[in-house]
């Protein structure tokens, strides 16, 4: 235990992460790698993962966010398909919508845009839709873990973040840590919830059900390193294929969370996805924090006593 | 079209090659791409760019309750600064002042107790708190001092009510004032150590805002309940805790952008409430304070502005939760300053 870095547990590189929370002979870190450009959003995902965790239901809405009526990542929602409407041209690709073929009538009333203004020369305009499977990170350093006081978020031997349920007392403190809005409270069941990376799939060899489920290979589930060298791969053949804007998101393990055990291939700024930029997670200032603290508590108990020194009147 | 003949598998397509972009289209779309230049004014405003997923947060907002949890964050200050006031009455002989201050103390705390575990999912697990210590958790920590806190607040305060074991009632009533200041600071570091915009980046100034409030309360409490002749320090803390909340309290406002929600809504009302109060009641502490109703007024004000001030500031947390602007756009702009 002495040679752990008290500096690497909060912030910053951290390859051997089950080793590090004390797990002997870890097998290799597990993860997924989302490839967002191959995503349908036939939310196969979101089902598959429901089933198999037996997540309850998470609202009958219609939200008008395009064909994503579940919203967000929560407590009953541990995949979710994102859907994102464009007016942009995907790579060299054709969009597919042309203008009406039928010529109207010209009535000879005043026009807003010229004539094959707003179209491309062939009467094609210009739409994508991204698509994107979210989840939770399974963060390198992972505020939930960290801020849990009871021990019940915990990391697995896959280097994966879990929650044991029959730990948990609900206090709620993971909920604001994440800074990707992930693990959320079941407020009729009083705990918290989120992703286990299909933990009791994973000890039995089986990749999760998200992953198992997906027809496209949009979810890809392996070993953190081989999907980080699969991802960087894709990403090349996407900028060569004219898809200039295709990144990853998430697979670096030196950004503010020492990388995420599930990163992204996305086809926009993160922003447009509704995923933090530049997460850090909170822990990296806890020691400064609780050296305000000290200072603060000193200078309570300082004030107060000079208050009262001097003779009674 | 893949298709399986005598010859093996035709048409296959590989495994992981699906490709968007080019390789998919011809030559024909690729020009079409290809605007003409138009000349003039360009008519439509180009789409301004999503700046999020439909407006929906990045983060979760907290959980709690107001009423639980920034109704903790006022008594668990109201009684760790009280057990100090309690401490400097006791050793410079101010027998009703320590009393009142004892009293307080102990209800304070009892209250804040009940406050937490009541706010928990599962109230009859609150024990699990105390199964595990963590340095990265400031919660297990409070919980810890809030252990080791309360019975010396609650012996203190027993002692000195039953007149027994006076001794043992004084060395409690020492600890308890020790121990009292990382009560009513630790908090700071509980709701800092979070995702919450406008409360980690707030996270130096947090613990000197509370003490300040916290010190702020007990002073009130006290002016409610002793007589002028032992509430001289008092009203000198009442007047220190107003001058320095209000410095703390201007730099914590003075991060930017995730600052905005201590101005805005309900936070920015409650917080100008806040203001208001302590400045009121510090100025009647430090001016009428020795008259006793002055006194007790001016002591009611503190304590309002002190639960005003934490009431506030939990909501300014909530409300940067709530919109994600206060997440992305300080991460954009971090990321724009580095050149990524």
């Amino acid at each position: 235990m002495s040679d752990i870095d008290l500096k690497a547990m909060l912030y910053g590189l951290q390859p051997e992460v089950a080793k590090d929370s004390g797990h002997v002979d870890a097998p290799p870190r597990m993860g997924f790698f989302t490839d967002t450009s191959l995503c349908i959003g036939c939310k196969a995902c979101e089902v598959a993962c429901k089933e198999w965790n037996d997540v309850p239901e998470d609202g009958i809405n219609f939200t008008g966010m395009s064909y994503d009526n579940t919203v967000s990542l929560g407590a009953d929602t541990w995949r979710h398909v994102k859907f994102i409407e464009q007016p942009k041209a995907l790579g060299n690709n054709f969009s597919g919508l042309r203008a009406p073929a039928a010529p109207s009538v010209d009535l000879g009333m005043p026009a807003f845009a010229k004539p094959g203004e707003t179209l491309g020369e062939d009467g094609a305009t210009e739409f994508r839709w991204l698509m994107a499977s979210d989840v939770c990170k399974h963060c390198t350093h992972a505020a939930c873990l960290d801020v849990c006081p009871t021990g019940a978020l915990i990391r697995t031997e896959f280097g994966t973040v879990v929650v044991q349920q029959d730990v948990c007392n609900g206090c709620g403190y993971c909920v604001p840590a994440c800074p990707y809005g992930v693990i959320d409270k079941r407020e009729e069941d009083g705990r918290v919830w989120k992703c286990t990376l299909c933990y009791d799939r994973l000890g039995e060899g089986q990749e999760p059900a998200c992953a198992k489920a997906c027809p496209t290979e949009s979810i890809q589930f392996g070993p953190l390193d081989e999907l980080r060298l699969r991802a960087q791969t894709r990403v090349e053949q996407l900028h060569a294929g004219g898809v200039l804007d295709a990144q990853l998101y998430g697979e670096s393990p030196v950004d503010g969370v020492g990388g995420d055990g599930a990163f992204f291939l996305l086809l926009d700024k993160p922003e447009v996805y509704g995923l933090p930029p530049d997460p850090i997670v909170t822990t990296r200032d806890v020691q400064s924090m609780y050296r305000h603290a000290a200072a603060a508590a000193g200078a309570l108990l300082a004030g107060v006593a000079l208050c009262f020194v001097g003779r009674r009147p | 079209m893949t298709d399986v003949t005598k010859q093996g598998l035709v048409g296959e397509r590989p495994g992981r090659e699906a490709m968007i972009g080019a390789h998919g289209t011809t030559e024909r779309f690729r020009g079409g791409r290809k605007r003409r230049r138009r000349g003039g004014e360009q008519l439509m405003v180009p789409p301004a760019e999503p700046v999020s997923y439909y407006g929906r947060p990045v983060i979760k907002a907290p959980v709690w309750s107001a009423r639980d949890i920034a109704g903790y964050l006022f008594t668990g200050g109201l009684a760790g600064a009280s057990s100090v006031v309690a401490g400097g009455a006791e050793l410079t002989g101010r027998p009703v002042l320590a009393r009142a201050a004892k009293v307080t103390a102990l209800g304070a705390v009892s209250v804040s107790g009940v406050l937490l575990v009541h706010d928990l999912g599962r109230p009859e697990r609150f024990y699990n708190m105390l199964r595990v210590f963590k340095l990265t958790s400031p919660m297990s920590v409070g919980s810890w001092i809030l252990t080791a806190y309360a019975p010396f607040a609650g012996i203190a305060a027993l002692t000195e009510v039953t007149g027994w074991f006076p001794t043992v009632g004084r060395g409690a009533t020492l600890v308890a004032a020790g121990v009292g200041p990382a009560v009513a600071s630790y908090t700071g570091v509980l709701i800092a150590d979070t995702a919450v915009p406008a409360w980690h980046e707030a996270y130096r100034e947090l613990p000197f805002v509370f003490v300040a409030s916290a010190a702020m309360a007990a002073s009130g409490a006290g002016l409610i309940c002793a007589p002028a002749s032992e509430t001289l320090p008092l009203r000198r803390a009442a007047v220190l805790g107003a001058v320095v909340e209000q410095l703390a309290a201007h730099r914590m406002e003075s991060h930017g952008l995730v600052s905005e929600p201590y101005d805005l809504g309900k936070s920015g009302r409650l917080l100008r409430i806040a203001r208001g109060l302590a400045i009121g009641g510090a100025v009647g502490a430090a001016l009428g304070g020795r008259n006793r109703l002055v006194a007790a007024a001016s002591g009611a004000a503190l304590v309002a502005g002190s639960a005003c001030t934490r009431f506030g500031i939990f909501q300014a947390g909530m409300q940067s939760a709530e919109d994600p602007k206060y997440t992305l756009q300080p991460q954009r702009d971090r990321l724009t300053a580095a050149g990524r």
